[in-house]
């Protein structure tokens, strides 16, 4: 690391301390600055998931109130999609797509910067008018459920914070995404034409267009529920004109292309994952690139698939229905691919290869529930039940953030130079896929048994599935102190790394030393 | 060490057998999949459930076992040697055509199913429902319309320590004060609005559920083939007490139906004629009316709190400024509601004399000292 720091002296100054995280402009700081961030709000979204579960392990009310109930539940769901999940990716492309694609670092190095450093702010906006007022159990911030659907959110008293918020997340997301954008158009190393390109970088490539697509009409909504709020429009009140409705087409439009933003990424790390430890190149790497492509396009034409109970005409019922189910389509070409680049391999079963075999075998279960709730009127059933709930954090936590640990230890030890602890590694990843199916498969149950969603308090007959899931939660939960202390002792050493890592990986960031130097590739390498 | 295992694994089954299976004897059953279908439709919902499940099953049996089998055969330690075969054109279309048939084959029952279920047209009885925080309001036109809130016992034991335990509770949450009434084998629309907030009408054993929204009048249908009582919830998130206004209705036969709308109509005709009679009332009268309502029908505690003390961000009522206030202004408030809040406005959900009654019991209970409202006051104000 030193030999590195001297080399960079004559055209960059290092300054220590905190001014060091605070002026940073390099690529690796402000990746681990995002991957910091996002662990420390997911351990806070977590403990609000914990709130809700230690509530709904037996009927009745015992704990919080009902208000403070869905406060934790729109808190959950918004911190984890906005303050967890996206800015643990955008931490991601940031150390690794540089090096990747053989640049020196990100093609807009300030604006890099500024769009972490937006994020605390945002969270803060979010979560300050939970202390406001005096009384701190009554639930003063939002507790409208994460979707915010209009006029619900309308009744909350402290609406601008919410909606300062989401502009600010937003701000953040597009500088984030006009950067990777850059980033990868314009500082491939000579030779790596786009059809090169490792998967992860081709995954958020594409992801970076839904959100440069998507963000501005997140936007377009929230500050609209502001003027209805304060200035008097009614863009989302009937009384005056205007259209619930239209709140949730809005929205939609926005949330089924997020839902991609946040598994898209982590297709990408999985598709790099499994070929390293399958010893073998992935099945179909153009398919693989086509499929994402597909995804992302049908994402935007899906949206309504969320809102079949709204009372649309049933020529639009069918059409978002054939739409939705097509997405099974390039989702199926993805898994397939992987299970074929598994076959005949030469498998060694390392933490991140875990972590990626996992998310196979369960994301593909969340899509099964997610073909299911496609199909319109079995949906009927299904929407706005604890099915849901099963659905999309099968589709989350297993897609999105398996994704996500599994990328985290792949690169751990090229980010840090050590190896991490495979004994914690292993630990860590059975007691969490055991947790998460004993929290989340009973939600299957209780929900096509007629269970709500967001509720405080259910009755009887939901008890024991409750429970199990309570008990689940909560093995969850602490099991990732594990990888809290796997990662902290990780960085501060253990078994040196190779330059390679492991034996079967292929690209641009293994022929760098590990720990990787502060500017990656000072010269371009040459891709064949 | 396996024994010991099997021992401790064999052990963590019976426990939870028990567990699954000894607590239902103090509470009702859990179940696995849908409740019993009593409509047509409902059926072929779960008809077409148990087909994508069946499917898609098929689909994992495929996948995951090739999955597991290259995880326990093609590993480095077993000397397994890795290939280099990828892209193959006739793999990638036939599992990209093979994908679209099935579905083809799944869009095509759904989509009959579909068809039936929005089909509203002759249909033998209209009832119109509303949504309101945190109730509904059933409207059979010619003068039958109530409102249907959480039974009141059950109300009080789902208060934060309310010392009451509610797994003694026989359908606890899913009881209400005034059921909706419909006659069996008979083709029934519902009318589906709201009045606040959006909230969803969702009877699963009919394969209902239709969201209510404000500014609109959805519609969907039944025809239940069995009478009972069936049980349901708010299915969409409608603010603080989401989890407490259930919705449930009986089924009866063509006859009983009649019976009961004449004897509803009646009652409603008596109730409006004594809320209509330019009758003076007594303030200890409009006092004990008004508690009634205020910790009843109204709702009025479900924000407000059982003394009045407020709940979160909801205003408190001892001592505040409307309560205490012109009775004008607290007239407004209540009548009319308070847009851009949680708010509503009471002039359709109650009428002159239980308005009266309401707003002389906020004036004059918890220590407020201020003036009673009339029904007649009511009237002029709307």
């Amino acid at each position: 690391m030193s030999e590195t720091m001297t080399h960079d002296a004559h055209h960059e100054e290092h300054p220590g301390g905190i001014k060091r995280w605070l002026f940073t402009t390099n690529h690796k700081d402000i990746g681990t600055l995002y991957l910091w961030f996002s662990f420390i709000m997911f351990f806070v979204a977590g403990f609000m998931a914990l709130v809700i579960r230690a509530e709904l392990f037996q009927p009745g009310i015992q704990i919080v109130d009902p208000n403070f109930f869905n406060m934790m539940t729109t808190l959950h769901g918004l911190i984890m999609v906005f303050g967890a999940i996206m800015p643990a990716f955008v931490g991601l492309a940031n150390w690794q797509i540089p090096m990747m694609i053989g640049a020196p670092d990100m093609a807009l190095p300030r604006m890099n910067n500024w769009s972490f450093w937006i994020l605390p702010f945002a969270a803060t906006l979010l979560v300050a008018p939970m202390f406001m007022g005096g009384n701190f159990m009554a639930g003063q911030g939002p507790a409208f459920g994460w979707t915010f659907y209009e006029p619900l959110s309308g009744q909350y008293g402290h609406l601008a914070f919410f909606v300062f918020a989401v502009h600010l997340l937003g701000f953040s997301s597009i500088m984030g995404s006009i950067n990777i954008i850059a980033t990868i158009l314009n500082m491939r190393a000579p030779g790596m034409t786009l059809m090169k390109m490792p998967l992860f970088v081709w995954t958020w490539l594409i992801t970076a267009f839904l959100l440069i697509a998507v963000m501005p009409v997140l936007a377009g909504a929230v500050t609209m529920m502001l003027t209805d709020k304060y200035f008097g429009t009614t863009f989302f009140i009937a009384a005056g004109g205007g259209d619930p409705v239209l709140f949730q087409h809005v929205f939609w439009f926005f949330g089924h292309p997020e839902v991609y933003i946040m598994v898209l990424p982590a297709f990408g790390v999985i598709s790099q994952i499994i070929p390293t430890f399958a010893r073998k190149p992935l099945f179909g790497y153009a398919s693989m690139v086509y499929a994402t492509a597909s995804i992302a396009f049908l994402s935007f034409i899906v949206w309504a698939h969320h809102m079949f109970t709204v009372g649309m005409p049933v020529a639009g019922e069918l059409y978002f229905m054939y739409a939705t189910v097509m997405i099974a389509v390039p989702t199926g070409v993805k898994v397939f691919n992987w299970a074929t680049t598994m076959w005949r391999g030469s498998m060694t079963f390392e933490t991140p290869m875990l972590w990626a075999i996992g998310s196979v075998f369960m994301f593909t279960f969340g899509g099964f529930t997610g073909l299911m709730l496609g199909v319109a009127p079995a949906d009927f059933q299904y929407h706005d039940s604890y099915f849901v709930v099963a659905h999309f954090h099968y589709t989350l936590i297993t897609g999105a953030w398996y994704g996500i640990i599994g990328g985290v230890m792949y690169w751990l030890p090229k980010w840090t130079g050590n190896m991490y602890s495979e004994k914690l590694g292993k630990t860590h990843f059975w007691l969490t896929a055991i947790a998460m199916n004993l929290t989340f498969f009973p939600m299957h149950f209780t929900g096509l048994a007629g269970m709500p969603r967001r509720t405080a308090d259910y009755p009887l007959q939901f008890t024991q599935f409750n429970q199990l899931s309570s008990v689940g939660a909560y093995i969850f939960g602490f099991s990732q102190l594990i990888l809290l202390y796997l990662i902290i002792k990780c960085i501060k050493g253990g078994k040196k790394a190779t330059n390679e890592v492991w034996e079967g990986a292929e690209g641009l960031e293994w022929t760098l030393p590990s720990p990787a130097p502060y500017h990656s590739f000072n010269t371009a390498p040459e891709v064949k | 060490m396996s024994l010991k295992h099997n021992n401790i694994m064999t052990k963590g089954l019976v426990l939870l057998g028990l567990w699954l299976g000894g607590i239902g004897s103090s509470q009702a059953e859990y179940k696995l999949n849908f409740q019993e279908p009593v409509t047509a439709v409902a059926r072929e919902i779960y008809d077409l459930h148990m087909l994508v499940i069946w499917i898609c099953l098929g689909i994992a049996a495929v996948v995951f076992t090739m999955m597991i089998y290259s995880i326990i055969n093609h590993r480095k330690s077993k000397g397994a040697v890795a290939s280099d075969f990828h892209e193959s054109a006739k793999v990638e279309v036939a599992w990209t055509i093979i994908p679209f048939i099935i579905l083809i084959a799944v869009a095509i029952p759904a989509t009959s199913t579909l068809i039936d279920i929005e089909d509203t047209s002759d249909s033998d009885l209209t009832v119109k429902v509303t949504g309101m925080q945190w109730k509904w309001k059933y409207d059979y036109g010619d003068g039958v319309s109530y409102i249907s809130s959480l039974n009141a016992e059950h109300n009080r034991a789902r208060q934060r320590n309310s010392g009451i335990d509610v797994t003694q509770i026989k359908n606890y949450l899913l009881e209400v004060d005034n059921e909706l009434v419909i006659p069996v084998n008979k083709k029934v629309r519902f009318l589906v609005t709201s009045d606040d907030v959006i909230h969803s009408f969702w009877m699963p054993a009919f394969g209902v559920k239709k969201d209510a929204i404000p500014g609109y009048v959805n519609e969907t249908w039944t025809r239940v083939e069995k009478t009972g009582i069936y049980r349901g919830q708010c299915a969409e998130l409608c603010g603080k007490d989401h989890a407490f206004m259930p919705i449930v209705i009986r089924v009866v036969s063509d006859a009983d139906y009649k019976i009961w709308f004449v004897r509803k109509k009646a009652e409603a005709e008596i109730a409006a004629a004594e809320a209509s009679a330019d009758k003076v009332w007594s303030k200890a009268e409009l006092m004990a009316k008004g508690e009634d309502i205020y910790k009843g029908k109204g709702g009025c505690f479900g924000c407000h709190g059982i003394k009045g003390e407020g709940i979160a961000t909801f205003p408190k009522l001892v001592g505040s400024a409307v309560t205490t206030g012109p009775a004008a202004e607290h007239m407004k408030t209540v009548v009319k509601g308070r847009p851009g809040t949680a708010m509503a406005a009471y002039a359709n959900q109650l009428n002159d004399l239980e308005l009266a009654a309401v707003i002389t019991y906020e004036r004059n209970a918890w220590g407020n000292n201020a003036s009673i409202v009339q029904p007649a006051d009511i009237k002029a104000s709307r």
